[in-house]
């Protein structure tokens, strides 16, 4: 057995923090959860030597261990925790050379918590073109730690790195904290250092602070609270500790680190003049969504066809090749289709997100947020709201989770019930098939298409309808919370490969497991609801065959005529019966009825289970596909094509406004730790979408 | 009273001792301490945020959070 240690890689945001924990685990990493909390936890492995492993986790950057987030807040946590296999052998701090002052500060921190500690230099590579010198061994004594110069990027120095992880019982423990705090109040602290003598003074300090107490016995609780009576005074004092911290590190740094501002490149100052341009800002800004957009379209679709078809063929092939009966049907009418209705959306997704992470890596998002930050607030968002927004053109639900950025709870409350309002990929397949209905294959001018200005329309209605109901939300949401803002504008570097690869691959995993097993569970309920009945759904053969005997029809128009029975009077058949004067009003019936409880697992379901409904009346047997069913369903009230244009431009609406997914209000409800916001939304959004599909309904009728 | 929403674009100012207990503890974090020299890069379109400067840090901060915070102008 190998000895294991246990590392934290801490560090400032845009330190390449993340580049490390990526050059020492590779592959070999995998995503958790934290105990309580919705943030993701990295974790993965690395061999240090012959006979040492490190446990390596990845907690998110901040630029101090007090939180003003949730990701924030994870880092105290973790360093606080008394259970001894949780915490840390090790810390390795990362800090990047070029803003070492500000990273010290979190360094200095974190020493002060006596806990085993390497400080990490990052992209040392570029010491020399920035026209930087440090004076390693002179920093090394004066901050009493062991200091390893690494380029994580470069992959150099992580041998050295590895070294200093596996000799970590050989680091010396400093701290400075009694001296800095009898520099703010002697008496205060050496009290506060007596409540308990489990722990430090300074970790007391921070537990008072955070109100983090959970560690405490009743007894120090009770001590402690004495401390925290006068909420300025603390105030005053984390303010005092800030500022002598930094007047210690510009001590140091004067005599160690030197830059020469000469080699200053002014590449920076010259991209943001292009990129945060009140018009070329603008445009570029566009330009890169509709790039964004065109190619999610364009390179997605053909691996989009062969997922479909590879799955209707496993489908298929499952149903020939085992033994008739429930399970065999359950597996090809439930759990593949289930399967490859989330496996679809891996390609869109996947190609949004490397975009993304392009993005993010560059730096360049950041000046994005800083351009949109004043038109997000107006309709009670942050600029930061703009991430989520153009997610949820992928999917809501990972994009609900990139609202933890946004630190002022109203703001991010407001994205989050806003955001599924956006165009998310599983509305396209309903939407392209309906505009095949219903809208003319014509060309304006010849060379605009009707068919793609429509599904453009769609998006903007979406998109607006988001911006329209943040700021409904903005003028009605009574909830008090500071719109503090502040952000890190990062240098401009060139994306890593390697960074983006697995940034891709993490985020689309988390979709898959977490979106697809709700997808999953509700398909194989839906298929059960479906497959099963009171007495007529059990007689549904014998009574179609005594109706039909006088006429001639082909097997295949029998077994779809029973199909049919057979769905009319399924659990599901009898629920859209059901709801059928409930969405007569909007131009339906009961089956397209059924498609839209069904839409609950999903809203692509809604096509699958029309194709199971529909069979085909007529004696044609090259009608096949499923908008051909679709295009030949008649109306029998009124004699007219079911899908008409009125019927069809009210399902668009109705999918447009709808908040028909149950993964997404799952999620919601994890984020904001409630039912009440899943519920509005799911209430708010299903009444605009009725009463708008029921005034286009009866306005074009 | 001038504050950083009072710079023009390029122009220099020095954090006064003042402020210590106003600026908020998250700017101080970032560098942001009195004494300190700040510069304004940048102010977006719509003039709000402003970006700036300040002890090797580059931050944007709303025209809220800037006005409050007092300097003297280089």
């Amino acid at each position: 057995m190998s000895k294991r240690i246990k590392v934290a890689l801490i560090g400032n945001p845009n330190t390449g923090k993340t580049s490390l924990f990526n050059q020492l685990t590779g592959l070999h990493q995998k995503v958790g959860n934290y105990p309580g909390v919705t943030v993701d936890k990295k974790q993965g492995t690395c061999k240090i030597s012959e006979n040492s492993t490190a446990i390596i986790t990845d907690l998110p950057g901040t630029y101090s261990i007090n939180p003003t987030s949730i990701d924030e807040s994870i880092v105290l946590k973790s360093l606080l925790n008394s259970n001894e296999d949780e915490k840390p052998d090790v810390i390795v701090i990362v800090a990047d050379i070029e803003n070492l002052k500000r990273n010290l500060l979190l360094f200095s921190q974190i020493q002060d918590l006596e806990i085993p500690i390497i400080l990490a230099l990052n992209m040392a590579d570029q010491m020399e073109r920035k026209g930087i010198s440090i004076d390693i061994k002179n920093l090394e004594k004066q901050l009493n730690t062991k200091i390893v110069l690494i380029s994580a990027r470069k992959n150099k120095g992580i041998d050295t790195l590895k070294e200093a992880i596996e000799n970590y019982n050989s680091l010396k423990i400093h701290s400075d904290f009694k001296e800095l705090s009898h520099k703010i109040d002697t008496t205060y602290f050496d009290e506060l250092a007596k409540v308990s003598t489990r722990f430090l003074a300074y970790e007391l300090w921070m537990m008072l602070t955070k109100q983090h107490t959970s560690l405490l016995s009743s007894e120090e609780k009770e001590q402690l609270k004495s401390f925290g009576s006068d909420v300025s005074t603390q105030k005053k004092y984390q303010h005092k500790e800030t500022i002598f911290r930094y007047q210690k590190i510009n001590s140091i740094l004067k005599e160690t680190y030197t830059i020469d501002a000469s080699k200053a490149t002014d590449l920076r100052a010259k991209l943001d003049a292009v990129f945060t341009h009140k018009i070329f800002g603008y445009l570029i800004f566009f330009g890169l969504l509709l790039l964004i957009f065109q190619s999610v379209f364009d390179w997605a679709s053909a691996p989009m066809d062969f997922i479909d078809g590879l799955f209707a063929s496993i489908s298929e092939f499952t149903k020939s090749n085992l033994p008739a009966g429930m399970f065999t049907d359950l597996l090809s009418e439930g759990i593949i289709p289930g399967i490859g209705g989330v496996i679809i959306f891996i390609p869109q997704i996947a190609i949004l997100f490397l975009f993304i992470a392009i993005l993010e890596e560059t730096g360049y998002i950041s000046r994005v947020v800083f351009l949109m930050d004043k038109i997000m607030r107006r309709f009670g968002m942050s600029g930061k709201s703009i991430i989520p927004l153009i997610s949820g053109t992928a999917c809501a639900i990972p994009a609900i989770m990139a609202t933890r950025t946004i630190s002022s709870w109203k703001e991010r409350l407001i994205t989050i019930l806003v955001t599924p309002f956006t165009t998310c990929s599983a509305r396209l397949p309903v939407y392209a098939i309906l505009i095949a209905l219903i809208i003319p294959d014509k060309k304006l001018f010849g060379f605009i298409g009707l068919q793609g200005l429509t599904l453009l329309a769609l998006y903007g209605l979406g998109f607006g309808s988001a911006i329209l109901g943040a700021y409904i939300l903005h003028k009605t949401l009574k909830i008090k919370s500071s719109s503090f803002f502040v952000m890190e504008m990062p240098n401009y570097k060139l994306p890593s490969v390697k960074n983006v690869f697995l940034d891709v691959l993490e985020k689309t995993k988390a979709f898959v497991f977490g979106a697809g097993k709700i997808i999953l569970a509700i398909s194989i309920v839906l298929w059960f609801l479906a497959s099963n009945g009171a007495s007529d759904f059990k007689n549904a053969e014998k009574n179609v065959t005594q109706n039909i005997a006088n006429q001639k029809l082909s097997s295949t128009e029998l077994s779809q005529k029973i199909a049919s029975q057979k769905l009319e009077n399924s659990y599901i058949g009898i629920a859209g019966k059901a709801i059928e004067p409930i969405v007569k009003p909007l131009g339906y019936d009961w089956k397209i009825g059924v498609g839209l409880i069904a839409s609950f697992a999903a809203r692509e379901v809604f096509i699958g289970t029309l194709a199971t409904i529909y069979s085909v009346e007529n004696n044609d047997d090259d009608i096949s596909t499923i908008k051909q069913k679709m295009a030949s369903e008649i109306n029998n009230e009124t004699g007219e094509k079911r899908f008409n244009f009125a019927t069809g431009i009210s399902l668009l609406l109705f999918y447009a406004f709808a908040m028909q997914c149950m993964a997404t209000l799952a999620i919601v409800k994890r984020e904001t730790k409630s039912w009440k916001w899943p519920i509005i939304q799911l209430v708010g959004m299903g009444s605009l979408a009725y009463l708008t599909a029921f005034l286009a309904y009866q306005i074009l009728r | 009273m001038n504050s950083i929403a009072s710079l023009q674009i390029g122009e220099r100012g020095i954090i006064s001792e003042e402020c210590l207990d106003i600026i908020p503890l998250k700017l101080l974090e970032m560098g942001c301490l009195p004494g300190i020299e700040v510069e304004l890069l940048q102010i977006a379109p719509f003039k709000d945020p402003l970006y700036i400067c300040v002890n090797g840090s580059h931050l944007a901060i709303r025209k809220k959070t800037a006005s409050k915070i007092v300097i003297t102008k280089i």
